[in-house]
């Protein structure tokens, strides 16, 4: 009888953000559907309050249902049966759930059999789905894919695929192949139209597909015989009912073990080119791979939560030296740090997904009318922020999740390391958060832009402005002079002009805009809910540290440092 | 095909199953203040197999019938949100103090105001009184058939309904003609949780005095959208004779309520020989269990 939901009141204070009115108008086109469809809402009052009972029902059966069959799918995980996967049984009782609650295509139009959900509310489902299973959120959640469709596909493969997906089809995106991982334009499998059958035949191998064989797959393939880089590629619609794929092995993995990595073998697979010859990387995959981004910040977000609570519950419970672990020091400043950082990372992702939400919204809208002349800049505004936002999002959140899983077992001691308790799976379940879509090397390459163009400053600028209550003023004191060191340490490497010594510092410098960006969220919510006010505290303790140590390493580094580091091959 | 008109009936209840120190009230009658009202778990259990009867033969309808004070509405929302079409709220300050009997006297009167139905559907038991007498005194008031304990509903086939039962030492497969009274048990499938669309079209469905009192700003939708008013059923609405109603109507009479302990470990078995039962008989009265 647990609501994953309900029992965590930071989800409604961030789902309740002054800026969801207007995201919500604009998504709504000012209510027009509200006579269109029965479940359209009439108002803003009328759509929270929807999302909120929505959220209730997914909180409900991710207590009720998902976790308890967490340790069970984890221990069982998926299997091949005739060349196609067949999930443990406990993920099939969750798809199950969910589908029949119609929590699937949540964010598609009502006209795709979709909720018309903002990237918000869906994004906070997704968040409570990680606190209960990491590895199903994986299945649930690819359902973003479809999102890709939405944006880029005809209007007859939308009609083909959407609704399918909103009455609960799964969905995979098949990117990378053995020799094409972190670098997609090395993709090679082989897209021929086949003029007899009027089709498009995909040939080859991928490697490392998240639920690989669900029913409706996105797929790279290289389009223009000959060439070799990311120009020859283009994106495709496979549906499983075609047949043509076959399974040919389960990864074995550390974690996420309820989440099927499949090699797939296509051998003439009929498939729908989606969108433009050429333009499959370099355009659709973007797309792709942002929204999958803000997906796996989510999930660290809610593995983040799962390790929290299993940390703070054990502590209060273990007694030793007669006395509850959580009265010693060294215990309740790791449980208040993780709580600082758990709040950070979430209050990252939701400032980021609505970045997300008005970018796209303004987007859609303008497929329908030209935009004024006003709501043209603030979309360019807000692409701007969401391309900066989520690699550092994804990336830092990622690194957290990984951060709190650690404490989390750790705080357990011996029993952590045993499978006795939850923290064990939460710990190997963290793991790949900051290797897939992009390893946290990778998210600061996409993320440095916003330090060397200025992009983040200029917001870190814009959150200094905003109002806050006279007892929050020292924290933002504090921030402005962390600012400053960041200010000078991002100018001392930009002005070297040195494209390696850029790359050498980038993370640094990248961490260090991160955390004055989150501590800013945490002050900007403590003056909207006094009880961040403690995890604002203790973050900007830590944003302090890190920005300062970095600054001082910045600071003395020179040129020939490189060399220090350097790795002599020869 | 043409699908089956089903009732379900559902009450609201304390949720006596996180029962704190302040369950009851010195008087010994149950603090309904303390315990959040909930949908009867078995009855849940009933509605599930209404689901999956109308997922099964399309066309089918699920109307919730619940007796109860006006907040017993939440229950028929319940029920529309996880796929119900839509409900009967049974209200009335006559009804107030209804034993098993006066309930299930009103219940019938109530479904045969209601007309023509396949079947009804409730759970075995509501865990505020435990009796599991309801739906099988509805049956015998209506002169249907009933199966208790159903578990699962295997088959509707030309008019028959072939259903298994749980029983304390195993199960029974049984055939029943319709329309028949079903009481589910609580072994059988959960209910299916809320549906996000038929929440979010169901929300501001209300009763009358509800909607009187709701400081509503939808105040249009109730006209435009009829599925939104929920019926409420007064004894005005049905035929009754007052007597059998309430308190008046109602033969159980709460003498004391106390905390016990159970001691006794062995269950006893008694057959259904009248030696036996005179016996047991005789035993209940001597202990003051009932008499």
């Amino acid at each position: 009888m647990a609501n994953y939901y309900t029992d965590n009141k930071d989800l409604k204070f961030h789902l309740t953000h002054p800026l969801m009115e207007k995201i919500v108008r604009l998504k709504e086109r000012n209510f027009e559907e509200t006579n269109k469809y029965d479940f359209a809402p009439m108002d803003y009052e009328d759509a929270q309050d929807s999302f909120d009972k929505v959220l209730d029902v997914v909180g409900e059966i991710c207590g009720d249902i998902i976790a308890p069959n967490a340790e069970s799918v984890d221990a069982e995980g998926p299997e091949i049966v005739d060349n196609h996967v067949v999930y443990a049984p406990g993920t099939e009782v969750n798809i199950d759930a969910l589908r029949k609650a119609g929590l699937m295509g949540m964010s598609l139009p009502r006209r795709f059999d979709g909720l018309n959900f903002p990237i918000v509310p869906y994004i906070m489902a997704a968040d409570i789905v990680s606190r209960a299973d990491a590895g199903f959120v994986n299945i649930w959640g690819l359902q973003d894919c479809a999102e890709t469709i939405n944006e880029f596909a005809s209007e007859e493969q939308k009609m083909k695929y959407l609704p399918r997906v909103s009455a609960g089809a799964t969905m995979a995106m098949d990117l990378t192949e053995p020799d094409a991982g972190s670098d997609l334009q090395a993709v090679q499998l082989k897209a021929t139209w086949d003029e007899e059958k009027g089709t498009w035949l995909l040939n080859g191998v991928k490697r490392f597909i998240t639920n690989g064989d669900g029913d409706i797959a996105l797929v790279l393939a290289r389009s223009e015989a000959g060439t070799k880089d990311g120009r020859g590629l283009s994106m495709y619609v496979y549906d499983r009912n075609n047949g043509g794929v076959i399974v040919r092995r389960l990864e074995h993995k550390m974690g996420i073990i309820g989440s099927p990595t499949c090699e797939l073998v296509f051998k003439d697979a009929p498939a729908e080119l989606v969108g433009d010859r050429k333009l499959g990387l370099i355009k659709y995959v973007m797309a792709l791979m942002n929204g999958a981004r803000l997906g796996i910040h989510a999930q660290s977000v809610g593995v983040s939560e799962a390790a929290y609570r299993e940390a703070l519950e054990y502590a209060k419970e273990r007694m030793q030296f007669g006395k509850a672990i959580i009265r010693f020091p060294a215990v309740y400043e790791m449980i208040t740090t993780m709580k600082a950082k758990l709040d950070a990372s979430r209050t990252l992702l939701y400032e980021t997904a609505r970045f997300v939400d008005m970018y796209k919204t303004y987007m859609h809208i303008s497929e329908e009318r030209k935009l004024e002349k006003e709501e043209r800049q603030e979309m360019k505004k807000y692409q701007k922020l969401a391309d900066i936002y989520t690699p550092l999002g994804k990336g830092l959140a990622s690194e957290i999740c990984n951060q709190l899983a650690y404490d989390a077992v750790q705080i357990h001691g011996g029993s952590g390391f045993m499978k006795d308790y939850p923290v064990e799976r939460i710990y190997r379940d963290a793991r790949i958060t900051s290797i897939y879509e992009g390893t946290t090397q990778l998210q600061v390459v996409a993320a440095i832009r916003g330090v060397t163009t200025g992009g983040y400053l200029a917001q870190i600028r814009e959150y200094e402005a905003q109002k806050i209550t006279p007892e929050l003023e020292y924290l933002r004191r504090t921030l402005i002079i962390l600012t400053d060191d960041y200010e000078q340490a991002v100018k001392k490497v930009v002005e070297t002009n040195d494209n390696e010594f850029i790359d050498f510092h980038a993370r640094r410098m990248v961490e260090m805009a991160g955390h004055i960006i989150m501590s800013y969220l945490l002050v900007l919510d403590s003056a909207r809910d006094a009880s961040f006010t403690k995890s604002a505290k203790v973050f900007i303790k830590l944003t302090k540290s890190l920005v300062k140590g970095h600054a001082e390493f910045i600071r003395s580094s020179v040129m020939e440092d490189l060399g220090s580091y350097k790795i002599d091959l020869e | 095909m043409k699908g089956f008109k089903i009732i379900v009936l559902a009450k609201q209840v304390p949720d006596t199953r996180n029962v704190g120190k302040d369950a009851m009230k010195a008087d010994g009658t149950v603090n309904r203040a303390a315990l959040p009202a909930i949908f009867n778990p078995e009855d849940l259990n009933a509605l599930e197999q209404a689901l999956r009867i109308k997922d099964k033969f399309p066309g089918s309808t699920i109307t919730v019938l619940t007796m109860g004070p006006g907040r017993a509405a939440e229950i028929i929302r319940e029920g529309l949100f996880r796929g119900a079409d839509d409900g009967i709220l049974l209200t009335d300050r006559a009804f107030a103090g209804s034993d098993t009997l006066a309930t299930s006297y009103a219940i019938s009167q109530t479904l045969k105001k209601y007309g023509k139905f396949d079947m009804i559907i409730a759970g075995r038991q509501a865990i505020d009184g435990d009796t599991a007498q309801v739906g099988p005194q509805v049956a015998e008031k209506m002169g249907l058939p009933q199966v208790t304990y159903a578990e699962e509903i295997q088959a509707i086939e030309n008019g028959k309904i072939t259903i298994k039962r749980r029983l304390e030492r195993g199960v029974e497969v049984v055939k029943c003609s319709l329309p028949l009274v079903i009481t589910v048990n609580g072994s059988a499938p959960e209910c299916r949780a809320r549906n996000a669309k038929l929440i979010m079209k169901y929300k501001h469905a209300k009763t009358v005095t509800e909607l009187q009192v709701a400081n509503d700003d939808y105040i249009q939708l109730y006209n435009d959208r009829p599925y939104l008013n929920i019926k409420e059923w007064t004894v005005q609405d049905i035929e009754v004779n007052m007597e059998e109603l309430g308190l008046t109507g109602s033969p159980t009479k709460v003498k004391k309520v106390e905390n016990v302990v159970l001691q006794s470990k062995e269950a006893k078995v008694i057959t259904s020989s009248d030696d036996d039962i005179n016996q047991l008989m005789t035993e209940l009265i001597e202990n003051h269990t009932i008499g």
